[in-house]
């Protein structure tokens, strides 16, 4: 007994002292958005599969989570590259830069946002307005500012179904928040709501009509199976792949298809990116394959595997421009 | 009992404070009450039975499809034409099984069909082959009858989880089609496929026209060797049916086909909601009778790491990771939680500091999870600088997390040995060390260990201190030491469920069953140890 005492105290020691003189890190290491997630590990396992270089490790910690992460330092310990589903902050760009970080920007497609419900439920035309009109926390009837009265779709416009508002979407911590809020809550924000709190128009009401739902947008999918009239907020890669279960809302009279968002016409879409530390590029093995392959039409194509992951690709024109800068590394603000 | 009673006042014994009547009255409300207990006892343990049975059959059932894969089989051409033996890692091995399928099928000429007719075998294909051509060259020189796993909607769809098939239908009418390929008009004996159409969701239009949109359920021809798929129907002379339709497989002649000789299946399943169209599901059965098509073991599951798809997404990487995490975890833990056990218990005077350790060691028991999470961020990796996702900071977290339980175990273990056994051993003269280690540690081992099995299994389960330094993460590499990045099995589930490709929903459930396989080992191990090791006293 007292050996076996010996010599897994021993062996613990070994492992302690082993993992501080770790080698060079020969892996290309991935954190950010866990919307452009899905996307980079496609392209993060099809690296790995030509057996060129390791397979990157990649990681979800949400695009705020993995600015900070990426902005940390120059360094093995640091990250390679970040996924983005908004461009970066100034004050981003500014904690980077004063780290002797140099991002490269890449801008790598389109996500649309969808609202969204199940088949055995009504398709709604929405506009933008009405959307606000259901979701917010302080909406404006008769000039005054109120908290938001509606209980069901019909009482916010006589054309909808006289069914309970009950929306399931993301949390605030999300960047699908994040951009449904700029996209359709900001953008359809009503003068008086604006007037009286600078900040009220992103406010979405907390009286159980809008219900957050988690980060985990499957389990929003079944939800909605469950219950018919129910509605969710969700990237459209989830309603592509459910394309069985739901069906998506028009928005001011758009459908959220992948035509549409490809070409603009559907409002409720954003851009994606991802982006390089230049500083590593040559010290980390991998980093210009990883770009190379990226911003290669067979991912990131209209044809590419990307596409079929649910990515938007951008179109022929930006898509090369983006596919030149970032394979001359054109670092930002330098 | 109660009829004893009454039967005592009967007799004409004197009625004293037991046995008047407010007595019998409370001495049926007692036993009402035991009643009442026993029965919402045994309710509550049939409805926790339940709840386990409901969880455990789903995720069995949803899980059992994941056990096994459709494999198609192809004469793939490996002469050296193809592939050059000199170059191996410059074949493109994906294109050369494309060419092999779509060889299969010549009437597919459109590249849109083509680009579809592609996508019914995995995109992992390449790989599997250049790895197996890589172990056994002997293949190479000829044509060889080489299996490819399916795409994840195709191996979908032939378990029966994408789309309602009905069974094949014999048309008890002739049909004569007008030409063999390209949109043709079919020419059926009566007007009963009218009625059939009207009933799976056909738009009525001018004079009797019936369109079948992609929202209704699909109407498909099978005869004269080919498949003919439904667009619109209508009523034709003396009583005829006339139909307009695509052909998905090209027919062998333009000969009317005799009654009974034609068959009619019908996908309930409106085309536009699934994710697999009618002319892959027409590929995949012509494919199934032929027998090119077999379900096996699904051995890729079982076997290789990470992917992005389903078909090619297996556990191996996060059973090795765990494995890799839970040995770090084992050798910190067990050895500094002993001691300290041994210590506090054999040799710490009791005084105040030693009371106050014990205090805060059952307070670190009850310490959230996550919060070893942020210690293991804020010391291991930005203090000491140790690498991301590595199974050897996993391993120290984890640890940290399962001391407490491995000392409180411990200790109340090593307190059940009785003091006899150390009185004798000091009273013939052994050291205070030696009385521990040779009687007293011996004895409370079997105790010891289930606890430390215990601790470890409550481990085995934690994705929540994981998060923080980097092991919630895609890594496709199977990890082969304790610095490799690595990730392990709740973390694999927790992603597996969200991701939005269906095929995951089934790797889930394994993925679960597989963690529940480990843990129920454990525990049995722990059982089994108290069991045949435990004395009393």
């Amino acid at each position: 007994m007292k050996k076996f005492l010996l010599t897994t105290s021993a062996a613990a020691l070994a492992l302690a002292a082993s993992a501080g003189y770790a080698a060079a890190r020969d892996q290309i290491q991935i954190v950010g958005s866990s919307t452009v997630f899905p996307f980079t590990t496609a392209v993060a396992e099809k690296l790995g599969q030509s057996g060129k270089i390791k397979t990157p490790v990649v990681e979800s910690t949400g695009t705020g989570g993995g600015m900070k992460l990426f902005c940390q330092g120059v360094g093995e310990n640091t990250a390679d590259f970040t996924n983005a589903s908004r461009a970066i902050k100034d004050s981003e760009l500014k904690t980077c830069k004063a780290n002797g970080v140099t991002p490269v920007e890449i801008k790598v497609g389109f996500d649309g946002i969808v609202l969204a419900n199940s088949k055995a439920g009504t398709v709604v035309d929405l506009t933008k307005e009405q959307v606000f009109k259901a979701l917010a926390k302080n909406v404006a009837v008769d000039g005054k500012v109120v908290p938001n009265p509606y209980k069901n779709w019909s009482d916010v416009d006589a054309s909808l179904p006289a069914t309970k508002i009950e929306v399931l979407g993301p949390p605030p911590t999300s960047g699908t928040r994040d951009a449904f809020v700029e996209l359709v809550m900001d953008a359809a924000c009503q003068e008086e709501v604006k007037a009286a709190n600078e900040k009220g128009c992103g406010e979405i009401r907390e009286d159980g009509a809008f219900v957050e739902a988690g980060e985990n947008d499957n389990l929003i999918v079944q939800k909605l199976e469950a219950n018919p009239n129910a509605f969710g907020i969700f990237g459209f890669s989830f309603l592509d792949q459910n394309a069985d279960k739901l069906q998506g809302h028009k928005v001011d009279g758009v459908e959220p298809t992948f035509e549409n968002i490809a070409s603009g016409d559907y409002g409720v879409s954003r851009s994606l990116y991802v982006y390089a530390k230049k500083e590593h590029v040559g010290v980390i093995p991998g980093m210009q394959e990883f770009i190379a392959e990226y911003t290669s039409e067979g991912a990131w194509g209209p044809d590419g595997y990307l596409a079929d992951k649910g990515l938007i690709p951008l179109p022929d024109a930006e898509r090369a421009k983006w596919a030149e800068d970032a394979k001359a590394l054109k670092g930002m603000g330098s | 009992m109660t009829d004893a009673i009454s039967s005592f006042g009967a007799v004409g014994r004197p009625v004293s404070i037991h046995t008047d009547d407010a007595a019998k009255a409370r001495l049926k409300g007692r036993y009402r009450t035991e009643t009442w207990f026993k029965w919402l006892g045994a309710g509550a343990v049939a409805l926790a039975g339940l709840f386990l049975v409901l969880l455990l059959s789903t995720i069995v059932t949803q899980a059992i499809p994941a056990l096994r894969q459709n494999y198609l089989t192809l004469p793939i051409d490996l002469s050296a034409a193809k592939v050059d033996p000199a170059k191996l890692d410059a074949v493109n091995y994906d294109a050369i099984a494309q060419e092999a399928l779509t060889a299969r099928f010549p009437d597919i000429t459109s590249r849109q069909d083509k680009r579809l007719l592609r996508g019914l075998i995995s995109t992992g294909t390449g790989v599997f082959l250049r790895k197996d051509i890589a172990a056994d060259p002997g293949m190479l020189g000829g044509t060889v009858d080489y299996a490819v796993p399916l795409d994840d909607f195709a191996d979908l769809y032939l378990k029966g989880l994408l789309a309602d098939v009905g069974s094949d239908e014999a048309i008890s009418t002739s049909v004569t089609p007008s030409k063999t390929s390209g949109d043709i008009d079919l020419t059926f004996g009566d007007d009963a496929m009218l009625a059939l159409a009207r009933g799976h969701g056909a738009t009525e239009g001018e004079n009797g026209m019936l369109t079948l949109t992609s929202g209704a359920s699909s109407l498909l021809v099978v005869f004269n060797g080919g498949t003919v798929k439904l667009t619109a129907l209508s009523p034709g002379p003396n009583g005829t049916a006339v139909a307009k339709g695509t052909v998905i497989e090209a027919l062998d002649s333009t000969a009317p086909a005799a009654s009974d000789q034609a068959f009619l299946r019908v996908i309930d399943t409106p085309e536009a909601s699934r994710k697999i169209s009618d002319k892959e599901i027409v590929w995949l059965d012509t494919l199934k009778s032929a027998g090119q098509i077999e379900s096996r073991f699904n051995s890729i599951f079982f076997f290789t790491g990470a992917s992005r798809e389903p078909e090619l997404a297996g556990v191996w990487g996060a059973v090795v990771g765990s494995f890799l995490t839970m040995i770090v975890t084992l050798a910190i833990a067990f050895p500094i939680g002993v001691s300290a056990a041994i210590y506090l218990e054999e040799f710490a005077p009791k005084n105040r500091l030693t009371t106050i350790i014990e205090v805060n060691i059952n307070n670190l028991a009850a310490v959230p999870s996550i919060v070893f999470g942020l210690l293991g961020l804020a010391v291991f990796l930005n203090f000491f600088g140790m690498p991301r996702s590595a199974p050897v900071v996993g391993g120290m977290v984890l640890a940290l997390m399962t001391l407490p339980i491995i000392i409180i175990a411990s200790r109340a273990s090593l307190r059940a040995v009785p003091p006899s056994i150390r009185e004798a051993a000091l009273g013939i003269g052994a050291s205070k060390v030696q009385t521990v280690f040779h009687h007293v540690l011996p004895l409370a081992m079997p105790g010891i260990m289930t606890g430390t099995i215990l601790g470890m299994a409550h481990a085995l389960g934690e994705t929540a201190p994981l998060l923080m330094i980097g092991m919630v993460a895609f890594i496709v590499d199977i990890p082969a030491g304790f610095t490799d990045p690595a990730t392990i099995l709740p973390v694999q589930i927790f992603m597996w469920a969200d991701f939005p490709e269906a095929g995951f929903q089934q790797k889930t459930s394994a993925a679960i069953l597989i963690l529940l396989v480990f843990l129920v080992i454990m525990n049995a191990i722990a059982v089994i140890l108290r069991r045949r090791f435990e004395r009393r006293w």
